[in-house]
């Protein structure tokens, strides 16, 4: 994958999926390798996003690089009304590699079309987030041990939340079984259910939680936001039925773990925190190795 | 050339003629085909009489063949449209078109937070459902459907 961008996880094979899931294994052993040292990575965040830039910025300093770049289009030329082709071809003759998010949605693809050199998709608008699933797929694959044949339960908007949809996709290479916990507004789309039967993959659909949730070796929470209701009375009746408490989690297996993307607003109750099976924070810290593993492998440099 | 429509505009010794445009969509096909710019002589008809439609269009192009690649973009806009191949004022041969796996340049992408509708960008999308027209943007990766198709 030398030189290759990273737009979409639909880019990656199994195999590659694969390898960097390893290699973050190996960098959180040894997180401090100055690999990407006299290398300099362009952090180019047209919109802002602390969690995602902090990370980005963490691995590679971790790695030993530099970093270059600005944190909202405010502060770019952006707002002096340059195109993006122009940013790029400009930052693209300044940097070794860029990590870009932008609110529009095939930014990324179109930035990877005009740069000299890769460019990691930090986030296009609710396109996609590769670097998300990613760290996803490794957190799933640390706790687990594995990420071949999982059940994997995804709770909340699963409509709109991007990070649902990549993530579904790259666990279509592993043989798992789906179970989708949504409002009756903010159901799995139809493509995404099309593309699972052509694969084979089964599926079931529910509108709360049950206690199939006992079969459940991965819960993946997302927000339901109420801006995604047309209807506010709607969003009144179901606002909470998608929060998980602690009581819930009391005949899951002992294998569970509880994935949320961050930041969470209240569907998930504090009291799960102190759960052994709660592992959203560790995730988080997660995403700075894969991060790291995502870029030495994009530069050559593993 | 018996029939009464095709002697509404006037006959070609050589060339191509295109039929069964829908008749509101005739310019875009001008215009997909570049014959704005084309020195050929061109004749057309538009809003006349057509069983399937209730008003078509037509083209007669003289003196000129198209490529099939060339052709298959007006698929989008005129899939049912049918081209003759005209030699010393016969047609000699008859074709449809398909629309292309690959449509670059032609169609808008219905996503408005697409990159596409924000910078000026050729659009390309590939053809994920002939039957039902749904086109997926390469940029946006979301999927333009028949309903939603505007075309450049
Ligand atoms: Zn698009």
């Amino acid at each position: 994958m030398k030189n290759r961008s990273l737009v979409s996880i639909n880019d990656f094979t199994k195999e590659e999926i694969l390898k960097i899931v390893e290699l973050a294994k190996e960098f959180e052993a040894n997180p401090n390798r100055d690999l990407l040292k006299n290398k300099v990575v362009a952090s180019l965040f047209f919109e802002p996003s602390t969690r995602t830039r902090l990370s980005f910025e963490t691995a590679i300093n971790r790695l030993g690089g530099r970093v270059v770049g600005f944190t909202d289009a405010s502060s770019s030329s952006t707002t002096k009304g340059e195109t993006l082709k122009d940013t790029i071809k400009m930052v693209s003759n300044y940097a070794d590699l860029i990590v870009m998010r932008h609110p529009l949605e095939g930014s990324a693809r179109y930035a990877s079309e005009q740069s000299n050199v890769p460019i990691v998709n930090a986030g296009d608008g609710a396109n996609q987030h590769p670097t998300q699933t990613l760290l996803d797929l490794y957190s799933i694959l640390k706790t687990q041990g594995t990420l071949e044949n999982l059940n994997i339960f995804m709770v909340g908007d699963l409509k709109y939340g991007r990070t649902v949809h990549s993530l579904l996709q790259a666990l279509s290479h592993f043989n798992p079984v789906f179970n989708f916990i949504s409002p009756e507004e903010l159901r799995m789309p139809d493509e995404y259910k099309f593309w699972l039967d052509s694969k084979g993959i089964k599926y079931y659909e529910h509108s709360e939680f049950t206690d199939i949730l006992s079969r459940a070796d991965i819960l993946y929470m997302t927000r339901v936001q109420q801006e995604r209701f047309v209807d506010p009375i709607e969003y009144e009746k179901v606002k909470n039925v998608y929060i998980l408490n602690n009581a819930m989690l009391d005949n899951t297996k002992d294998n569970l773990r509880v994935l949320h993307p961050l930041p969470r607003v209240n569907e998930i109750n504090e009291d799960v925190d102190e759960n052994p099976k709660a592992y959203y924070f560790e995730q988080a810290e997660n995403g700075v190795y894969a991060r790291m593993a995502i870029m030495a492998s994009i530069l050559g440099l593993v | 050339m018996s029939n009464k429509t095709e002697l509404s505009v006037s006959a070609i010794k050589e060339g191509t003629v295109i039929d069964h445009i829908p008749a509101n969509c005739l310019f875009k096909v001008i215009s997909i085909l570049g014959l704005d710019n084309c020195d050929n002589l061109i004749t057309f008809g538009t809003n006349l009489g057509s069983n399937r439609y209730g008003k078509k269009a037509i083209i007669k192009v003289a003196d000129k063949s198209f490529e099939k690649e060339d052709l298959n973009r007006i698929a989008l806009v005129a899939p049912d449209a049918r081209l003759n191949i005209i030699r010393d004022y016969e047609v000699v041969e008859k074709k449809f078109v398909t629309v292309p796996q690959e449509i670059i340049g032609i169609a808008k992408c219905f996503n408005p937070k697409c990159i596409t509708n924000n910078e000026t960008i050729i659009t390309k999308f590939t053809l994920v459902n002939s039957n039902v027209m749904a086109l997926k943007c390469h940029y946006c990766e979301k999927v333009t459907t028949e309903e939603h198709l505007k075309i450049l």
